[in-house]
């Protein structure tokens, strides 16, 4: 390897990880805290049976699991310009991302939420709790501790989803190994480089994820 | 104190409860037996409001409600002064013995903490669990867990206590240090309903004893009427396979 693709290399890698930092880490630390918020909301009030409420939620998840991520990131970044609804490009993200994960959350926890047993709910109820008592203080911290696992991989799986959007213009990690190949032709290396910053990135998740599993264990 | 009158509850179209009568005074126990199938579960879930009925007037502490049409409040107002012990205990999973136990008075009856500790820490202490408070549930023998539930059950002072089948998913050994703490409670004159399949129990404890059969009331009386001079033919064909079993 002469010195030029090292110096490449090298170069790059700073520059990839400065903005995986700076753009890659918050879009999804982000987005993927909305997410919850969403998902939570979405599940409850699923498992709730809250009229209207539970319609609207069953079709968001159907609209969203159903439709491709890619094109829900040009919806809004592209195409909501068109009716007067223009947005940045990494708000847009974020919203895109935010909803997408919360959608298949909502059905993670609200799966989680359903797997606890029905004599919880019965023996809080004996105990002359309320049903949002209930859910929040008995059936909640079980359900979590079940969601926790898969939970922990959509925050994987989203990490490596941003790369995404690069295609709506938003100057992530991915865009900037783009440029970068774009210029110095070494397309290659540069394109195997930021995966391996994207495989750095979700091997600490990961062992952030075990770590937590053995401490909701015992 | 407690009365239920004609009440029925069917399960899709399946009457699994024809018009129950039923007249509790305070510091009767209860037992009520019956072959699987026979309503006995469900009669003490449509009394606790677990399960809706269909029809029935339930008249406690002379207050009537109408259990087919009862209000939500009603319920909830009804259900703290009753306590229900579940075949597999359903204690809180996420919960040690003694946060099972306070959890009802803190957050359903906003006591405050110290004392709901207090009180919670007299409850294990006299299922014979005062070393075990900070014990979860799966850290515990069925057993355990059925004492916990019982702690769980007096510790609010309810006038009625429903067991449904208390120990039968306990390990033969275990049975009886649950039946102990059982007749305990009767000795302090606790009111309590108990559906079982333990005939020593209810021939001992027991002040009344109900046999059920097919969604009716078949039979009740005294432990020695019902064990000694059963009236129906069906009473003493159930007792009977007891003995021999
Ligand atoms: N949730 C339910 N849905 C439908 N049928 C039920 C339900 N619960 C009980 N049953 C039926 O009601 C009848 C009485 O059940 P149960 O009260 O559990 O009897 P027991 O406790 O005496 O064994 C049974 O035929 C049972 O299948
Ligand atoms: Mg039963």
């Amino acid at each position: 390897m002469d010195s030029r693709i090292i110096e490449i290399i090298i170069n790059a890698f700073w520059d990839m990880l400065k903005q995986g930092i700076v753009v890659t880490i918050p879009l999804t630390v982000i987005s993927f805290s909305i997410a919850m918020v969403i998902a939570l909301v979405v599940a409850v009030v699923q498992v709730a049976n809250i009229k209207v409420l539970k319609q609207l939620a069953r079709f968001y998840v159907w609209v969203i699991r159903g439709t491709p991520l890619l094109v829900q990131l040009f919806v809004v970044f592209f195409g909501l310009p068109s009716i007067g609804i223009v947005i940045d490009a990494f708000p847009s993200a974020i919203i895109v991302f935010s909803i997408n994960t919360g959608a298949y959350a909502s059905e993670t926890i609200r799966a989680a939420i359903e797997s606890v047993p029905k004599g919880q709910f019965e023996a809080g109820y004996c105990v002359g709790m309320n049903y949002v008592q209930i859910m929040w203080r008995i059936i909640m911290p079980q359900a979590l501790k079940t969601a926790f696992p898969p939970l922990s991989n959509s925050l994987i799986g989203l990490i490596k989803d941003t790369s995404l959007a690069a295609s709506i213009t938003v100057v992530d990690m991915f865009m900037v190994a783009q440029r970068v190949a774009a210029a110095t032709y070494e397309t290659f290396i540069l394109y195997c480089e930021v995966a391996l910053i994207y495989l750095m990135f979700c091997t600490v998740l990961t062992k952030l994820q075990t770590y937590f599993e053995k401490k909701l264990k015992d | 104190m407690l009365e239920i009158k004609d009440l029925h509850k069917s399960f899709d179209g399946l009457e699994v409860l024809k018009g129950i009568d039923l007249k509790v005074d305070k510091g009767d126990v209860i037992s009520i037996l019956g072959s699987s199938g026979s309503g006995k579960t469900t009669l003490l879930r449509c009394m606790n409001f677990l399960n809706s009925s269909d029809k029935g007037t339930m008249i406690f502490d002379g207050e009537s409600y109408d259990m087919g049409n009862i209000s939500k409040k009603d319920i909830f107002n009804l259900r703290k002064k009753t306590a229900f012990v579940f075949q597999n205990y359903n204690l809180f999973i996420n919960k040690t013995a003694m946060q099972n136990v306070a959890e009802g008075l803190i957050v359903a009856r906003k006591m405050p903490k110290e004392e709901a500790y207090e009180k919670s820490r007299k409850a294990l202490d006299k299922v014979g669990l005062s070393d075990r408070y900070d014990y979860y549930p799966r850290q515990l023998s069925g057993g355990q867990q059925q004492r916990v539930a019982i702690a769980r059950a007096i510790v609010s002072d309810p006038e009625v206590i429903y067991f449904d089948e208390p120990t039968s998913s306990l390990d033969p050994e275990l049975i009886n240090e649950v039946l102990n703490v059982m007749r305990d409670l009767a000795k302090e004159g606790r009111t309590m309903i108990v559906v079982t399949h333990e005939m020593n129990f209810a021939r001992n404890v027991s002040s009344k004893v109900i046999f059920m059969e097919n969604g009716k009331i078949a039979e009740e009386g005294s432990p020695e009427d019902i064990f000694e001079h059963p009236k129906q033919e069906r009473t003493a064909q159930f007792l009977s396979a007891y003995r021999k079993g």
